[in-house]
């Protein structure tokens, strides 16, 4: 496989720069006050790898917990339920609102959209470090917020549980608010800059694929996120002040908190999936060396699933009391939405056809993504189906179904993406042998930890549940163990990426033979991005021989 | 495949059941076939079109008539599941008019059920086999759900409103009744005992209680633990002199204390006291406690009451439970006009 | 520099896009008690200052033409003009806030707050059997006031902008070629006053 990567060199006889946007400047004022997308990506990057870090660590107490029936290791009780219900509350807001929703486009997407547009910054630079600060400032306040009694409400927060419950729901509702804020102006900022900052040559269909997800991403980041705002303004008033729109005994309605809070949350799951389904469009026609099959279907598809997003709320309550009518409604528009994806994945796998695969670790994560997303679209619409859905919501069936898409979907995508684009960052490969062995074991312990979660579920176990009958520990036990070899694959992925940044630089400009413009600079890139504008000269994804570049 | 079906689903307890069953495996093998379709395309590919250096791929940029046929096919797919699982929900919406209705008020962490009669249970129900029935449910306090996974039924309890689910439960038995929204500390304990009985248990039930407590009338201490598990009293009281955080006290060697009250006042712990508190808490609460207990008036038969008094006294001072109370369970005799309140 | 400025003028319509969609959920809320409580809704309102908002609907108009006024200045390079229309604008926005001030003092002397402290009044008909007055009533005055008051809010935002632009103003920091944040503060007021349009008529005069 070495091969592969060396054949691609073609573009690195030019020297290293000396000077990079790592050591241009030093100290960490020159971080802190840094308006460079490429080193604002760097921060937001080790940022939400540690929101997912300590996310994940809730995780594995959570499943450790579920171990046994009653809940003791080694002769001791791990958690009380009351800690119980805070510990599974805390995984999901850290992991939905820290580390995903910021996940690919602030880290990833800060770095690379400019570099593939070829432009120099954003179109906001300084918006950009307060779209940094915002996340600094609303994860503060998270921490804060569980120093001093966390919360129990579920991530959902619904009212009027956590109207009335004892803990920090004010503190946390008002991280929430200002995590808002960070994500609004980051997808301000990108619409902004796909819009008018693109290289001359560069119309709209010959943008990389990776930039049409972003960017659908960024319209949903600024519709939607608005809502939640409010939505957690009108939880915190009523918290604070019994205003009484939700309380029944002040002539409020408890449901509409869930129709509030789930217009911003369901499209919230497409800004998690959309970044995701934008690197594997990068990933799977570099590494199949051939040109992306269905390009603008699949430009298309990302517009349509973000406008599609905003109608189907209500299949995240079919049995909360809404009317039969809405009921109805919804559940033939989840079917629609479900049409786009399926015409990605297709065209994906059409792309892999005839072309000439190597598996480097990106590619490997990029079939793991395909793979781990089908399961998780396919029991989607399980759960789209009205009759069947009665009997599965609110168990551990959706537990699963949501951990396949957000995690053997984005997180996978995410994790794929860093190694893509981990020498351009870096300077540096990391070690290819370890990547595939982490990988393996990721991709092996997630399905041990979420395909028993479905068993769990359709045999009724319902979800954030603390004790559980005898007949289900087996599967909790078998999914706990899984959960300790995604952990292994975790710890080894962070380990020989760190140990990476110990070696020289010596990463080619383009390892993986990429044809977009972020592979034409030098890696890590210089200061400016580009020694001169870049102007395009042909479409993304091109692998004839005749317009490879030499 | 029935044992696939047995393995992933719970047994059938209502005609929803079967229903619900086949289509969800029917989905499931969809799924099973489409899933192992990509899969089989990712690997095979892989290993098929592996990296020869050297070698060009085709420059194969769309086939609109593919693009058509993989959204159009899925699409028809989805439209036909769509409308089978609507079939089945339609049916499941409306309750016929002869179903006997059974109100639920559910409660931090509690289930009440109240019969046509006004007679009322609590975390146990019994209905007739083959019989439609219909719950008509309403919370005290925040978001609760009603949900039998063996009937295949589940629904939101709102507060401030009403909301329903009916079914026709096909198989006799103890069916298990779990709450399925998040509401707090007790949330995984909220667990109620759904009985479909016959025509005659069902009766018996309804003039009693059921039959259950004569198995116990010479061991009334034993018969109040039961209680003690069944009716929620676990999630608030213990038994080992262990306080939890917005429970209330222990009942561990209580009999026969001297209680403080919050207003400062002393009381006995006698059965009086007991059962005072049982069907008026807020009437006296000790020191240190909040007024929160719910009342469980209506929702203890005699028995109950008894077999609870019984329990308690034989968790005495002695840490090893002390000597068995002497009392043998009895039923007062039977008054129709307040059998309901009396209960 | 013309990318520049029509890049920076989509950043603020997608800023003003989030604006519609922060106040459209309450806009949404209000609809759904409105159809709730049909006939409070409709006492209620008639407890509101009816002249009080309309001066407050001509104030606003008049901001929003001064502010106009202000831009056109700032595309003429008159620095003069432009510090006096943002002046004069910030003026009917004090004012504005002065009205408010007037209103919300009525509303708490007469006890006509949300459902938790609402004061019943002689003239609400609908009421339980025990004679208590329906929560509809108080419904609509906690709409009253999240909205009214989430807008007061980016009024007093939109008071320190225009200052801010300004004193930049004063300093000569704009000219001909470049006025831009003149144009986004004014786009930002334009929203501000388009809302108060919709909130006016929704509370002072449906029936």
């Amino acid at each position: 496989m070495e091969n592969a990567i060396k054949s691609q060199t073609r573009i690195a006889d030019r020297p290293r720069p000396k000077i990079n946007y790592l050591n241009a400047t030093h100290g960490i004022w020159s971080w802190m006050s840094t308006v460079d997308h490429k080193r604002i990506g760097v921060m937001y990057l080790v940022g939400v790898l540690g929101a997912f870090f300590v996310g994940g660590m809730f995780a594995l107490l959570v499943r450790l917990t579920l171990l046994t029936h009653d809940h003791m290791l080694f002769g001791r009780l791990l958690l009380t339920a009351d800690a119980y219900n805070r510990v599974f509350t805390l995984h999901g807001v850290i992991m939905v609102f820290l580390f995903i929703i910021p996940s690919v486009p602030a880290a990833l997407g800060n770095f690379v959209l400019p570099l593939m547009l070829g432009a120099k910054d954003v179109a906001f630079p300084r918006l950009n470090l307060a779209s940094f600060y915002l996340w600094c400032t609303g994860a503060i306040l998270a921490v804060v917020g569980m120093i001093f009694g966390a919360i129990d409400t579920g991530w959902t927060f619904y009212t009027p549980y956590s109207t009335t419950t004892n803990g920090t729901v004010t503190l946390m509702t008002m991280a929430v608010f200002i995590l808002g804020f960070s994500s609004i102006f980051t997808g301000i900022n990108f619409v902004a800059t796909v819009h008018k900052l693109r290289a001359p040559g560069m119309g709209w269909f010959d943008m990389p694929l990776f930039v049409w997800g972003i960017y659908s991403t960024a319209i949903i980041q600024v519709l939607a996120t608005p809502v939640l705002g409010i939505t957690v303004v009108l939880l915190m008033l009523e918290r604070v002040f019994s205003i009484g729109i939700f309380d029944p005994k002040l002539g409020g309605d408890p449901v509409l908190f869930q129709h509030f809070f789930w217009f911003y949350s369901h499209p919230a799951v497409y800004i998690m999936i959309l970044p995701g389904m934008a690197i594997i469009s990068e990933l799977i026609p570099t590494f199949s060396r051939k040109t992306m099959f269905g390009y603008r279907a699949v430009a298309y598809s990302s517009v349509s699933l973000a406008l599609l997003s905003f109608i189907v709320w209500g299949h995240h309550m079919f049995v909360a009391g809404q009317s039969q009518l809405a009921t109805v409604i919804f559940s033939a528009l989840t079917f629609l939405v479900a049409i786009p994806s399926g015409v990605k994945m297709f065209n994906w796998l059409g792309t892999m056809y005839k072309g000439n695969i190597s598996l480097e670790t990106p590619m490997l994560y990029a079939i793991s993504f395909l793979l781990l997303f089908a399961i998780g679209g396919l029991t989607g619409i399980f759960l789209g189906t009205l009759s069947v859905d009665v009997h599965l919501t609110d168990t551990y069936f959706v537990v699963a179904h949501f951990h396949y898409v957000m995690m053997g979907g984005t997180v996978i995508a995410f994790i794929g993406g860093i190694h893509y684009w981990w020498p351009k960052m870096t300077g540096r490969m990391y070690s290819e042998k370890w990547g595939r062995i982490a990988c393996t074991l990721i991709f092996i312990g997630f399905n041990m930890t979420f395909l028993t979660q479905f068993i769990l579920g359709s045999r009724g176990m319902p979800r954030r549940y603390y004790n559980y009958l005898e007949q289900y520990q087996p599967l909790h036990a078998f999914s706990t163990v899984g959960s300790w070899v995604i952990g292994l694959g975790m710890f080894m992925t962070a380990a020989y990426l760190l140990a990476s940044l110990r070696k020289p630089m010596d990463a080619p400009d383009n390892p993986w033979g990429g044809t977009t413009l972020e592979w034409t600079t030098s890696s890590p890139p210089i200061e400016h991005n580009f020694e001169e504008q870049p102007v395009l000269t042909k479409a993304p994804y091109d692998y004839r021989p005749e317009t490879v570049a030499h | 495949m029935e044992w696939l079906r047995a393995w992933m689903l719970p047994p059938q307890g209502s005609d929803f059941a079967a229903e619900v069953d086949t289509v969800y495996m029917w989905l499931f093998w969809l799924s099973v076939v489409l899933f192992l379709g990509i899969a089989y395309a990712a690997i095979y590919f892989s290993w098929r079109y592996r990296y020869k250096p050297g070698r060009v791929t085709p420059h194969q940029t769309h086939n609109t008539m593919l693009e058509i046929v993989w959204s159009a096919g899925p699409l028809l797919l989805c439209v036909g599941i769509f409308f089978w699982g609507l079939n089945g929900w339609m049916k499941y919406s409306v309750a016929p008019g002869e179903s006997m209705e059974i109100q639920i008020t559910a409660k931090k962490w509690l289930w009440s059920f109240e019969y046509p009669d006004g007679t009322r249970t609590a975390n146990e129900i019994h209905v007739k086999l083959n019989k439609p029935v219909r719950f008509v449910m309403t919370s005290e306090d925040v978001l609760h759900d009603f949900f039998v996974p063996d009937m295949r039924v589940k629904a939101d309890i709102v507060p401030g409103r009403y909301t329903e689910v009916w079914f026709t439960p096909t198989v006799l038995g103890v069916h298990h009744v779990t709450c399925a929204e998040y509401c707090g500390k007790g949330h995984s304990d909220m667990q109620a005992k759904l009985v479909v009985d016959n025509e005659a248990d069902f009766a018996k039930f309804m003039e009693t209680g059921g039959t259950e407590w004569e198995d116990y009338k010479t061991k009334p201490a034993e018969w109040g633990k039961l209680q003690y598990e069944r009716k929620g009293c676990s999630t608030c009281h213990s038994i080992d002199g262990s306080l939890t955080k917005g429970g209330g006290p222990s009942w561990k060697g209580i009999w026969g204390k001297m209680e403080t009250l919050n207003n400062g006042q002393q009381v006995l712990v006698d059965e009086p006291y007991v059962r005072e508190s049982m069907m008026v808490p807020a009437a006296k609460i000790v020191k240190g406690y909040e007024p929160i207990m719910p009342t469980f008036q209506g929702l203890l038969r005699e028995t109950e009451i008894q077999g609870l008094e019984a329990f308690i006294k034989s968790l005495g001072n002695d840490p090893n439970g002390g000597p068995p109370a002497p009392t043998v369970l009895a039923l007062p005799p039977p008054k129709p006009k307040d059998q309901a309140q009396a209960q | 520099m013309e990318q520049q400025f029509d890049t920076s003028k989509i950043g603020m319509w997608l800023f003003l896009a989030t604006e519609v969609l922060l106040f459209g959920g309450l806009f949404v809320g209000f609809g759904l008690m409105q159809a709730r409580y049909p006939q409070e809704f409709i006492e209620a309102h008639e407890h509101l200052q009816r002249p009080l908002g309309a001066l407050n609907t001509v104030v606003l108009l008049i901001s929003s033409f001064t502010m106009v006024m202000g831009v056109l200045s700032a595309q003429r390079g008159d620095k003069k003009k432009v510090v006096m229309f943002l002046v004069l604008t910030i003026l009917c926005a004090c004012i504005f806030l002065g009205v408010k001030y007037f209103e919300y003092s009525h509303k708490f002397e007469e006890g006509l707050l949300p459902p938790r402290w609402y004061h019943a009044q002689s003239t609400d008909t609908v009421r339980d059997a025990a004679g208590n007055v329906s929560h509809g009533y108080g419904t609509f005055f906690a709409f009253y006031f999240m909205m009214t008051g989430l807008h007061g809010i980016h009024i007093l935002v939109g008071i320190f902008l225009l200052s801010w632009i300004a004193v930049r103003a004063h300093r000569g920091e704009f000219s001909k070629a470049y006025y831009t944040p003149v144009d986004l503060v004014g786009l930002y007021w334009h929203l501000v006053d388009l809302i108060w349009i919709y909130l006016f008529p929704l509370f002072y005069l449906i029936k």
